[in-house]
């Protein structure tokens, strides 16, 4: 009996299980087709264009960076390595190679700190908040070419800038702001600074509205000054947005080049070049571009390298399940 | 004109780092040749595309009705032009010429910059198309041909000089303009006892201070020694030393403006032609474009009847021919393919005598390529210039121009240098012998 009850259960099972299994596999393919589909629609035009304007381009710049070539004609003259070892001992390339990371090194130490404080003091609660946010802000919705322009005319000599030091009885501090090889740079970094500021600021104002504003009321009940709420609370909490600053700004002064060229042009005597002013003075100007694709080939092998290390080592955390796990 | 070949701002100058590559592998001719084939005879229709520098006024309006009006005595032949910013020739062209639709005319300042295009295999040889009337131009056209064979046609020339202000000199107690070098330095000292500075100089855009140095090695070097440096990218003749020893005496005497080496030539008040424009500086060493370039610097409208002008002064000693000028000019290139009779005729028609006159009265050309078109100049100061053109021994081409791009770049670089103080005439001399260097 309950053999048979259980051969009629297994048979009704086997009945069921048929209609229901063919069943399955239709919506089961059909979500894969869907998937595909999704796939194909979604990721189609970002890799295809990913492909097309950084892959390929990557491809023929290394291609380039190994012959000598004026940019007219076939390649023809293949040099192997040459233009590498011109670049990599050059020391008009060290020059800017150390342009760019003083430059990085700067803003990690005078921007970072400025902006951190410009956004807390913008995440109080006070008269005129928008307005403040509004104008530290502003400068970075200027295009670099329109701010490079403004400030190289600032600068001139005897221009605005020196007529509101003299104004201020400042008159000694009073220098050739651009033309000056031992200044120039620090000029540059001053309206790079100027320019950039304020997408610190607002990044990091994001991020301290992102900290719930219990944890600072229960460190206050806690008999917690202000500044160590901040110290201890706020700013580790602000961590996540710090890291990804300081990739973006690390990035953006190896990449530097508009400000700069618009200003100096990398001069006078190259006292205010970057890798980029070298790559347009030396690959473009020259009309060397097999020496030029190298300059980029280096550049980005330089960026790739930072960006890896720093994924690996600052950004672990921030990033973990997101880029280092594979989502299941 | 080179007034507007090399501009200060490179606003569109693009900043990613793999900008090369991605520019190289793109064609970026807009449109060419339409026709099979064509002459003015041949009944097949034919638009030319022509890229030209003349991106804003006067130049622009002058070449639009030049090209109406060959259009209207040649209607088989229609010009279709697309001016350009002349630095963005230096990018263009290299990528025009790779691809197989690059325009059938294009600017084209001759000398080494020329041969340099020539090794794409594009550039039409118009030398048996223009045979009937090139020697019109007399010496003008050697300028524009490689190998002996004609690859360009100028439509005008140009020469550098000392463009002065004839109020500041009275103001100083100049009361003629220096012949030699030591006049000149003793008319700086007489300017800057008045208050004012000597000379203003565009340092920040590196080819103005190459004037210098070039016009001390022309007068320095003969004419033999200044071909053979050229010819072999070679200058280590001993006059070429010279003429930076020569540079560097002038420069201790402080002529400049403060802050030089950051000044713009031609870009605002305060580059070096608006310095002199605004009466902020005595003098300029500039091209007989500087006529163009002063009045959009200044609400002076005065500005260029106070305006005079002076050759380079002489050096005592030296093997150049004292009357040699430091020179250069625009011209058209042609590109090979089925349109070059079109393309051959239509430079002749900017050659030819009204259209050249034209060029003068309406777009300011000091110096027109057919000699015949100077006698409707009426700027006694840009006559002063055409003359000291016309009646030179010899002009040398602007060694960026005469040498292939990459030496002449890297010499410019070099002086540039030197005026901010870095380098020797050893980097001078060298830059061109080892621009591969870098």
């Amino acid at each position: 009996m309950a053999r048979t009850q259980s051969a009629a259960a297994a048979a009704g099972r086997d009945l069921l299980s048929r209609p229901a299994e063919a069943g399955a596999t239709r919506p089961r393919s059909r979500r894969r087709l869907r998937k595909a589909v999704e796939l194909t629609l979604l990721l189609g035009p970002p890799v295809g264009l990913f492909v097309g304007f950084v892959i390929v381009p990557m491809i023929f710049a290394a291609w380039y960076s190994l012959y000598n070539w004026n940019g007219f004609g076939p390649l023809t003259d293949f040099i192997g390595f040459q233009n590498y070892s011109g670049v990599l001992t050059g020391p008009v390339f060290h020059q800017a190679l150390l342009h760019n990371v003083i430059i990085a090194l700067l803003s990690v130490a005078i921007q970072l700190p400025i902006s951190i404080g410009l956004a807390l003091l913008l995440n109080r609660r006070q008269h005129g908040r928008t307005f403040l946010r509004l104008a530290v802000f502003a400068p970075f919705v200027l295009s670099e070419a329109t701010a490079a322009v403004m400030w190289y005319e600032l600068l001139q000599p005897g221009g605005p800038v020196d007529a509101l030091l003299k104004g201020v009885g400042l008159g000694g501090l009073i220098h050739y702001w651009l033309a000056s090889t031992s200044l120039v740079l620090y000029t540059v970094f001053v309206v790079a600074t100027w320019k950039y500021i304020g997408f610190g600021t607002v990044l990091l104002l994001a991020g301290l509205q992102g900290i719930p504003p219990e944890l600072r009321e229960a460190a206050a009940i806690d008999g917690a000054t202000p500044w160590q709420a901040t110290r201890t609370i706020t700013l580790p909490l602000l961590g996540p947005t710090i890291r990804i600053w300081i990739f973006l700004s690390v990035i953006g002064a190896l990449q530097l080049f508009d400000l700069v060229w618009i200003m100096t042009q990398g001069g006078p005597a190259n006292a205010s070049s970057t890798m980029l002013t070298y790559q347009y003075v030396n690959g473009v100007e020259r009309t060397q571009w097999g020496y030029g694709a190298t300059v980029s080939v280096v550049l980005f092998v330089i960026s790739f390298v930072f960006a890896l290390v720093y994924q690996r080592y600052a950004l672990r955390r921030d990033t973990a399940g997101a880029v280092t796990r594979a989502v299941v | 004109m080179r007034g507007s070949r090399k501009p200060a701002i490179v606003a569109t100058a693009v900043a990613t780092a793999l900008t090369i590559a991605a520019c190289s592998s793109s064609s970026s001719s807009s449109s060419s040749s339409t026709g099979a084939s064509s002459s003015s005879s041949s009944t097949t229709k034919v638009t030319l595309t022509w890229w030209n520098n003349g991106n804003t006024q006067p130049l622009l309006g002058v070449w639009q009705t030049v090209a109406a009006q060959f259009h209207a005595s040649h209607p088989n032949i229609t010009i279709s032009i697309n001016p350009i910013q002349s630095d963005l020739f230096v990018t263009k062209m290299p990528i025009a010429l790779k691809s197989d639709n690059p325009p059938d005319i294009f600017q084209q300042w001759g000398g080494g910059q020329e041969a340099t295009q020539f090794t794409s295999g594009k550039l039409a040889n118009l030398s048996s198309l223009t045979s009937s009337w090139i020697s019109e131009l007399g010496t003008a056209a050697a300028g524009w041909q490689v190998n002996g064979q004609q690859y360009g046609i100028p439509y005008d020339q140009h020469v550098v000089g000392f463009w002065y202000r004839k109020d500041l000199f009275a103001k100083a107690g100049i009361t003629s303009p220096p012949t030699t070098v030591a006049q000149l330095e003793s008319d700086d000292a007489k300017l800057k006892a008045a208050g004012i500075t000597p000379v203003a100089v565009g340092g920040g855009s590196r080819w103005p201070d190459a004037f210098y140095w070039e016009y001390f090695a022309v007068r320095e070097c003969s004419q033999s020694d200044l071909q053979s440096a050229i010819k072999a990218i070679n200058m280590s003749a001993p006059c070429f030393s010279k003429a930076t020893q020569d540079l560097s005496a002038f420069m201790a005497t402080n002529p400049f403006q403060g802050g030089f080496n950051a000044t713009q030539a031609q870009t605002g008040a305060g580059s070096s032609a608006g310095l002199l424009a605004n009466g902020k500086a005595g003098m300029e060493l500039q091209g007989d474009w500087e006529t163009s370039v002063v009045p959009a610097l200044t609400a002076n409208k005065n500005i260029i009847s106070e305006l005079g002008w002076f050759p380079f002064p002489q050096v005592p000693g030296g093997a150049g021919n004292p009357s040699a000028v430091l020179s250069g000019g625009d011209g058209f290139s042609c590109t090979t393919g089925a349109a070059e009779p079109a393309c051959a005729e239509f430079l002749q028609y900017i050659d030819s005598t009204p259209v050249q006159e034209m060029l003068v009265q309406k777009a300011g050309i000091g110096l027109p390529a057919n000699s015949t078109a100077e006698s409707v100049l009426t700027n006694p100061a840009l006559q002063a210039a055409a003359k000291a053109h016309d009646t030179a021994a010899y002009a040398a081409v602007y060694f960026d121009i005469a040498f292939p791009t990459n030496p002449g770049q890297a010499l410019d670089n070099a002086i540039a240098d030197y005026f901010a103080g870095k380098g020797s005439n050893e980097t001078i001399i060298n830059s061109v012998s080892s621009s591969s260097g870098h």
